[in-house]
């Protein structure tokens, strides 16, 4: 199924077979996706997976006796197991299952946080983060009094961790850091950041949405207390994602929503609510959807994450190096430390007519803002063209960009 | 695979013709305008696309000026260009005829604008994701020429 081709600069994947939707035509062209960041494709042997557990093994989990429902529930909890590996978590009652990365940051503001923050508290995030991991603050901050401090970046789209540290006063209650920017691809030094919070005993949320899919993350190495991310970035269906938390922490916590299967007992004069993970798990999960996102993690884990991480590493070099070749483009995000993303301009070419050039000669990327408002304003643009990798990408797709970029400036020339 | 004319250049080149391009480029009446008596604001959210539209109509309904300014691709911008220069001098009755032509011809339901330059804009509807870019200028001059001071969207 999956392939290594040696190559002059290492061994670089060669997967695009294994991905359905990457073999079509868009417009007459064979199709090049450099949106992944935006949501990432999947493997038949996730699509596979689905449609067979739909086909045949659909029940409800953690109800019935019968022999659909056990099949149901053991796959579904056999995906929470697989994400405990994937991402080392000490113990299966730390992964708690969420509709995604929004939902798992919601859910810490509200369950964790609320309770805390008292006026004149802080929460610290940072100017490189997605909206995801800004607005849930901003709601917290308003119900509790509380305020929300922004640490800064620098021209290269890098965090100024001297201001950063300055910023972490005992007031602040919570740091939340994006692990990997979105917008523009930077790698926050996170063991660093870590340890200068946990030595001031702040607990700290990454947001590793745009990181989980692209290097092996382990949970308790970096030592956060959360770590959020989504399913579809990883390959696996839409709707699916996890939050991760140390235990003593979730257990502290109440509960996010209430409902089916987040209870031992329900009386009307009281609830006794069950135990982890599943307190915080409440209603019918997203059970197909969770149990292709394991799927993901065995496809991932088959091929590698380092051998993943080299091969993007690689190709982003090459994007990087091919994109600053053309005339008149501008390299938004230059961080030392990038992966995966590359936002970029081209002349005065707004994005938008940028992206619906390329898209006519099969190109998908995303333009925009990329749910990074402040990122764009810190660069005083409305908005970029983004080219994001993932593994299933190549350098062919990176010159059939470049190529496509020229066109669409003569269109404009 | 990757010539010119292996891109499906014909289409592209209906969306940008040299008209929207020139208009994009250049747009006229750019600005504020600071005899305006209605204004209106149009907001793309999700694209980012923001303008503003200024009017002077006088006491007869007639449009004696127009502007606008703000952000946005080229086809937002071309159509704001293009509407100001053509409803300059008109009676807002027959601005907003222009208004249901473009609209109706961007939603596909009628063939081609009875205006040789707004007719640059049917081009657009040929590419179902851009048609919110050339709309949002016109809904915001019903909104202006309607005292609705909401900012409209088209997304």
């Amino acid at each position: 199924m999956s392939q290594v081709q040696a190559s002059n600069s290492g061994a670089e994947l060669n997967l695009r077979d294994d991905f359905p939707a990457l073999l079509q035509e868009i417009h007459g062209h064979e199709l090049v996706y450099l949106d992944s960041a935006a949501s990432a494709q999947q493997p038949k042997s996730v699509i596979d997976t689905v449609a067979r557990y739909q086909q045949h093994d659909h029940a409800n989990v953690h109800r019935g006796v019968h022999t659909l429902s056990h099949r149901a529930t053991e796959a579904y909890e056999g995906a929470r197991d697989k994400l405990q590996g994937f991402i080392n978590a000490r113990s299966r009652s730390e992964i708690v299952l969420t509709s995604g990365t929004t939902e798992s940051i919601n859910l810490v503001a509200q369950s964790f946080c609320r309770p805390r923050l008292k006026p004149g508290d802080k929460v610290l995030i940072t100017h490189l983060e997605h909206h995801s991991n800004i607005v849930p603050w901003q709601f917290v901050c308003e119900q509790t009094g509380a305020e929300m401090l922004v640490a800064p970046i620098d021209s290269r789209g890098q965090l100024e961790l001297d201001a950063l540290e300055q910023l972490l006063t005992d007031d602040v209650k919570m740091l939340a850091i994006g692990h990997v920017s979105n917008a523009l691809g930077t790698i926050n030094p996170l063991r660093k950041i870590i340890s200068l919070a946990r030595e001031r005993d702040i607990p700290v949320l990454v947001d590793g949405a745009q990181a989980v899919p692209h290097m092996a993350v382990d949970v308790q190495e970096l030592g956060c207390d959360f770590y959020a991310f989504s399913g579809h970035k990883m390959l696996g269906p839409t709707g699916t994602g996890v939050l991760f938390g140390k235990e003593a922490l979730l257990d502290d916590m109440p509960p996010w929503q209430g409902g089916g299967d987040m209870i031992l007992e329900v009386r009307f004069d009281g609830t006794v609510f069950n135990e982890l993970p599943y307190k915080f798990e409440a209603g019918t999960p997203n059970i197909a959807g969770v149990i292709g996102l394991g799927a993901a993690v065995d496809y991932l884990e088959g091929i590698s994450m380092d051998r993943i991480a080299a091969h993007e590493a690689t190709l982003l070099d090459y994007l990087m190096q091919q994109l600053s070749a053309v005339d008149d483009l501008r390299l938004i995000g230059t961080a030392e430390h990038k992966a995966s993303v590359q936002s970029f301009m081209l002349g005065d070419i707004h994005p938008h007519d940028l992206g619906t050039i390329l898209d006519h000669q099969g190109i998908a990327i995303r333009t925009g803002h990329h749910c990074a408002m402040p990122v764009m304003d810190f660069f005083k643009l409305p908005g970029t063209a983004r080219a994001s990798l993932a593994l299933y990408n190549s350098r062919d797709d990176v010159d059939r960009l470049c190529a496509a970029i020229r066109k669409a400036a003569a269109v404009f020339a | 695979m990757n010539t010119v004319a292996s891109m499906n250049t014909d289409e592209l080149r209906e969306l940008y013709r040299e008209l929207i391009v020139d208009h994009a480029r250049t747009p006229r009446h750019f600005g504020a305008l600071d005899t305006a008596t209605h204004t209106a604001e149009g907001i793309n959210p999700l694209c980012g696309d923001k303008l503003h539209l200024y009017l002077q109509i006088d006491t007869n309904g007639v449009i004696n000026d127009a502007a606008f300014e703000g952000t946005g691709c080229a086809i937002s911008l071309a159509s704001a260009s293009l509407m100001t220069d053509t409803i300059i001098g008109l009676h807002s009755k027959a601005a907003m005829a222009w208004f249901d032509q473009v609209t109706a011809s961007l939603a596909g339901e009628q063939e081609s604008i009875a205006h040789d330059k707004l007719n640059a804009l049917q081009g657009v509807r040929e590419f179902p994701s851009r048609v919110k870019c050339a709309t949002l200028a016109w809904h915001a001059l019903r909104c202006a020429i309607n005292n609705d001071t909401t900012a409209t969207k088209t997304e």
